[in-house]
């Protein structure tokens, strides 16, 4: 019998005993423990407490869930709508295109409609689609009870509808954007409309809280994991959560700083694009493709991962060359960061940059194919059963290899000179996209469809489904790679009927229809009711990871009891484990407070360390979801007042969300999970979720801060004039006052959390108020420096990229104003005491970020410029 | 024996027919210039190894899917992930590599002769020739002229939004960025014309842009290149000298120029030779004069967007006579 040895952090100087902190009793549960029954009548009492807790709200309250089976199910049925409709716009453009010089659209609606699809496709269908899979899955994988925030999930979910509908809506009004779903300027500045900034704003929106769903993911991973579970155990699909959160994390924010960017330069004309007043067009081709081919991988890797989950069931035998698999889908995610400039070999980069973008780019075959055969050695050495999901995964070997293929030839610059923007581009990355992701997602849309609805799919019409899919699929697109050769460029609404086009782009829009056939017959089997249907078995295709260990019929509770893991197929592996969960041997297995709780373990070897009580059903997420969505919509038709009083709505109704129901002080300060284990149930600092939400958040936020700072070297090094010889420069005193002020704001609320830690709570409220009003001078400083000095920023690049740093800097001061004085109204109304001080240690963490931000712009508006 | 040379027979048939399908004035599968040539050549290859890699992997999913009767031991499948995934692509791509950008520095080496500078306009190509040495250059517009047999240096620029300048024929192509100049190189080896179409999305009209590249012989070349360096010559018929009038009256002159009178516009494309070019209105429409006068009644029907008003007050009889001026501008 071993007992837990978690030492206390001695750099943390506390007031409070650290056994209130620390778990206590007996860790990892021995043999004897676990083999002890349970006694019945206890269990009946626990399931029937855990059940109330976790019940869906009834009636029109349904629509207030925030638990994962719910939100992720929403979330996958909208994206999956998104895509129907996405795809009803490919189908009318091959209408379009089936014969020359055809008028069935015209030039005006095709252009919003090809703008249209690859936009909704791409923001709308294939990264929410992973991360609402994800949603639905993880916990499932991980044996946890939901999500580590769900109202986090929930807010994103009502953020993706609103937004969503928004951008789509466009649309049906004739005003969708039209300038292409890359939104190159100069051709999207001199849009008229207000197409661009739909899509500028509206998919801004769906970005954050994509970002917001994949900071959840990545918490969910690391801090949610049962206990045992050590990194090297996690399922594979776990592994491809964090590294596609993370390249999520990675690749959207330098979008977002170029959206900012770009809708500046088209609501206040600062020139960040225009090459007259010292700006450049190029700024957002790097911008956009340093966000757009990670997130070729961001769609691709989630769809392997579904693989990694098929393929041993379908072999019966566990993975085969795991290390390998991570290890590879990892330097995929590093790789795909290298290779932006692949997008841009036309644009007259430089002969170097040419040949080093077309290395990393051939470079990225490695791990693909690394993945691809550890697959096929699982399935050599397993033995194989052809279950449906499996034809589709074969479906999408057969079809992603070929995309590959021709994604190796268009890596190599030359080659892609001839067919770059051409047809042969649109067929290569059809190919790579349904291979890579359709294909692998219906797939395991049949695999865990049981484990969604506890009901089967039919066998007969998914095989219908596939053979329509498969073929129409290619029939529509090989074509297109010898149109393409033939010098069709992409994106034309028509073309002659003498160069030999015509036959290529019949065949195309008959192939087109039969794939539609094929998705059709899918949505029906996956739509249809099944009410008569009896319930599935349980593990159905006999598969080893946890998901299988799901409830039928359904429970909201997650699991029975958070299992000991210690095997990477507990199913296969640990051969008592099903029956003692279901009786509640393991951790967790009651909820005798009334409260939502999950259970916290460490990062990487997976001790339990908390546990967690997680939010309930609300409408205050809608809420925020519509206010929020109110700040980004209302700039679109120039109405800045209405999206400020949104957005400061927004602020209160997030506010109240975080007031009433995160970090609440709980009843005990231990409870006991079971097994001769205590855990605490209120910790903070790097213990609890919420910092870990806070930082991983953070890292993303200074991504985009980053992509604005390389901005400002792009324009160094590309534009001569920059900065211009005669232009003023911020004025320096008030610049180091900046530094000073913000310096001294930053100390005063680091040593606000160390004195409340301490215990000393009235001098941390003194250091809180100090830094309310040290964050405002500096603010007050930097806005001067720039102002006092003259600088415009309408009239030259150099002024704007300066103003943009600082507009930065002082939106973030706001939010750490709005933090200060969330964790001052916690001091007075005994929220935050010397106990209880989570919010403290999150804030000052923000801290941390927003004084670097601070720093790295005072040195950027007051020393760079003078030393170019 | 017979079933054999059946499938011959399909085999040769089946091959003449996709080489037949890979022609076309704008396909890069039928090269009419050395880069263009070697880019063909580069992709035939790969075509080749691709589908071989192709085979090869389905072929073994196929088998260990479907076929294979037992499961096979672990050292293969260790030596399938260490094989397949590293030590074969790895062989692959540096060869790849080293053979595809080798050929790069010739795709873009400096031409000589006369430069030829495009600027992209929506939904038109602006072209300057500057021969060696000359101080001003001979303006036309929506076709380019090359000399075969020499590399001739092309500078590429765009006047509102990005375009790509693409003739498949000839060789790859290079955007059109406004603010910057690029530069490229092309070196026709056999005469004839060869369409071309900008390739980066610049607005409505964006499918409506094209223009057809001459290769001429050399000589012929310089004396072509001599010829539309002169100004227009006078209108010789009557009708013709009506449409000048017309011309000048309706306003033409404020857009287009046509060297020798006094229109001198620089908005729209110079139409000195206009009667000259294979192609009208970039590209879209052939050189007739129904054609003509179609696009002056209402160029918006025919390219959306563009910026030409319509002119379809004209009376049949001063549109037959502007027409016929301009048919007359060889």
């Amino acid at each position: 019998m071993t007992t837990t040895d978690f030492t206390p952090d001695p750099a943390r100087i506390s007031a409070v005993p650290d056994q209130d902190r620390w778990p206590e009793g007996i860790y990892p549960p021995t043999e004897e423990m676990l083999a002890e029954p349970v006694d019945p009548e206890l269990c009946k009492a626990q399931e029937a407490r855990l059940r109330e807790v976790w019940a869906d709200p009834k009636g029109w309250r349904y629509w207030s869930a925030v638990n994962n089976s719910e939100v992720g199910k929403w979330y996958c049925l909208m994206a999956f709508g998104y895509m129907l409709a996405a795809g009803v716009l490919a189908l009318l453009m091959r209408v379009q295109l089936a014969v020359p010089d055809n008028d069935f659209l015209s030039a005006d609606r095709f252009n919003q409609f090809f703008t249209m699809h690859g936009s909704a496709m791409m923001f709308l269908f294939a990264v929410p689609m992973f991360e609402a899979i994800s949603i639905l899955i993880l916990p499932a994988f991980l044996g946890a009870r939901d999500m580590p925030f769900p109202r986090l999930s929930a807010y994103g979910f009502w953020c993706f509808v609103i937004g969503g509908v928004f951008v789509f809506g466009s649309i049906f009004f004739d005003s969708a954007p039209k300038s292409g779903w890359f939104m190159y300027p100069p051709l999207s500045m001199l849009d008229g409309g207000i197409g661009a900034d739909i899509w500028l704003l509206g998919l801004s929106f769906i970005e954050v809280a994509s970002i917001a769903a994949a900071v959840e993911l990545i918490v969910g991973v690391i801090k949610c994991r049962p206990p045992g579970m050590r990194i090297n155990l996690m399922p594979l699909y776990a592994w491809y959560v964090l590294v596609v959160g993370g390249m999520i994390l990675f690749a959207f924010p330098p979008l977002i700083a170029g959206d900012l960017l770009f809708e500046m330069q088209r609501s206040f004309d600062w020139p960040f694009f225009d090459p007259a007043r010292g700006g450049d067009p190029m700024l957002w081709q790097h911008l956009f493709w340093i966000f757009g081919h990670p997130e070729v991988y961001i769609i691709f890797l989630p769809s392997i991962a579904i693989a990694a989950m098929v393929v041993p069931t379908a072999a019966q035998i566990p993975i085969w060359g795991y290390s390998w698999i991570v290890l590879s889908a990892v330097g995929t995610g590093f790789l795909s960061f290298g290779l932006w400039a692949h997008h841009m070999f036309a644009t007259g980069l430089p002969a170097m940059s040419l040949g080093f973008f077309s290395a990393a780019s051939e470079a990225v075959v490695i791990p693909t194919g690394v993945q691809l055969f550890a697959f096929m050695a699982t399935l050599m050495v397993g033995r194989v059963t052809m279950l449906l999901p499996m034809l589709w995964i074969a479906g999408g070997v057969a079809i992603f290899t070929a995309g590959g293929l021709t994604g190796v030839m268009v890596a190599l610059a030359p080659f892609d000179w001839q067919v770059h923007d051409s047809y042969f581009i649109v067929a290569h990355l059809h190919y790579t996209i349904f291979g890579g992701m359709i294909f692998p997602v219906v797939a395991g849309i049949y695999y865990f469809y049981p484990f969604f609805t506890k009901k089967k799919m039919s066998e007969k019409l998914g095989r219908i489904s596939f053979w329509l899919t498969f073929t129409g699929f290619n029939i529509c697109f090989f074509p297109m790679h010898l149109t393409g050769l033939k010098g069709m460029p992409r994106r034309v609404f028509t073309y002659p009927g003498d160069i030999g086009w015509d036959w290529l782009n019949a065949i195309s829009t008959f192939g087109a229809f039969v794939t539609a056939a094929g998705i059709l017959v899918f949505a029906w089997d996956l739509l249809r009711p099944k009410g008569k249907q009896p319930l599935t078995e349980r593990n159905p295709w006999n598969a080893g990871t946890l998901e299988w260990s799901h409830d039928v019929p359904e429970e909201f509770w997650g699991v029975r009891s958070v299992p000991h893991i210690t095997s990477r197929y507990p199913l296969w592996q640990q051969p008592k484990l099903l029956e003692r969960m279901d009786a509640g041997r393991y951790y967790l297995a009651d909820a005798e407070f009334g409260h939502r709780e999950t259970l916290i373990t460490t990062a990487i070897d997976a001790r339990p360390q908390h546990i967690a009580r997680v939010t309930g059903p609300a409408w205050c997420t809608i809420w925020a979801a519509i206010f929020t969505g109110g700040a980004f919509i209302f700039p679109t038709f120039h109405l800045y007042a209405p999206a400020l009083i949104s957005g400061a709505l927004a602020l209160a109704c997030i506010i109240w969300w975080l007031w009433t129901s995160t970090a609440q002080h709980p009843e005990v300060v231990k409870k006991d999970v079971g097994l001769g284990l205590k855990l605490p149930i209120y910790v903070s600092g790097s213990a609890a979720p919420g910092w870990w939400g806070m930082f991983i958040t953070m890292l993303g936020d200074m991504t985009a801060f980053a992509s604005l700072v390389f901005g400002v070297f792009f324009y160094w090094t590309a534009r001569p004039d920059f900065p211009p010889a005669a232009a003023a420069h911020a004025t320096l005193p008030w610049v180091y006052a900046a530094v000073i002020c913000y310096t001294l704001a930053w100390a005063a609320t680091w040593a606000a959390r160390n004195v409340n830690c301490a215990g000393n709570a009235a001098r941390a409220f003194q250091g809180l108020v100090a830094a309310v009003v040290l964050t405002i001078a500096g603010a007050g400083s930097l806005f001067w420096a720039l102002w006092g000095a003259g600088m415009d920023p309408t009239e030259h690049v150099y002024p704007a990229i300066m103003w943009v740093l600082v507009v930065w800097v002082l939106a973030h001061s706001l939010a750490g104003l709005v933090m200060l004085g969330f964790c001052i109204a916690g001091s007075i109304f005994g929220r935050l005491t010397p106990r209880y001080d989570a919010d403290l240690w999150n804030v000052t963490l923000f801290w941390h970020f927003l004084a670097l931000t601070a720093f790295v712009t005072c040195t950027m508006v007051g020393a760079v410029p003078r030393l170019m | 024996m017979i079933a054999r040379r059946a499938f011959g027979v399909i085999g040769l048939g089946a091959l003449t027919l996709s080489l037949a399908a890979c022609d076309g004035p704008q396909s890069a599968l039928s090269p009419g210039g050395r880069d263009a040539d070697v880019l063909a050549s580069l992709f035939w290859i790969m075509l080749i190894g691709a589908v071989a890699i192709w085979l090869l992997i389905n072929g073994l999913f196929f088998f260990l899917t479907r076929i294979r009767p037992r499961a096979m031991p672990r050292r293969a499948a260790e030596a399938l992930i260490i094989g397949g995934g590293i030590v074969f692509p790895t062989i692959v791509v540096a060869g790849l590599l080293t053979y595809g950008l080798s050929i790069m520095p010739d795709q873009r080496a400096v031409g000589k002769g006369t430069r030829i500078e495009v600027v992209g306009e929506q939904w038109w190509w602006r072209v300057h020739y500057w021969p060696e040495g000359a101080d001003e250059p001979i303006v036309a517009a929506n076709e380019i002229r090359l000399p075969a047999g020499t590399r001739s240096e092309i500078t590429l620029k765009a006047a509102r939004v990005i375009h790509s300048f693409w003739i498949p024929g000839l060789g790859g192509k290079t955007d059109m960025i406004p603010g910057r100049v690029n530069r490229m190189s092309l070196e026709p080896t056999e005469t004839g014309t060869y369409r071309g179409q900008c390739a980066e999305f610049c607005g409505d009209s964006h499918a409506l842009m094209a223009l057809n590249a001459v290769v001429l012989r050399p000589e012929s070349f310089d004396a072509w290149l001599g010829r539309i360096a002169r100004p227009a010559g006078p209108p010789e018929t009557e009708l013709a000298r009506k449409g000048a009038a017309v011309f000048l009256s309706e306003g033409c002159g404020a857009c287009h120029a046509i060297r020798g009178t006094a229109a001198a516009g620089r908005l729209g494309p110079d139409l000195t030779h206009l009667a000259s070019r294979t192609s009208l209105a970039a590209g879209i429409l052939d050189m007739t004069p129904e054609a003509l006068a179609a696009w002056i009644t209402d160029p918006d029907a025919i390219k959306p967007g563009a910026r030409m008003p319509g002119y379809d007050h004209l009376a049949q009889a001063e549109m037959t006579a502007l027409v016929a001026y301009l048919e007359g501008l060889e």
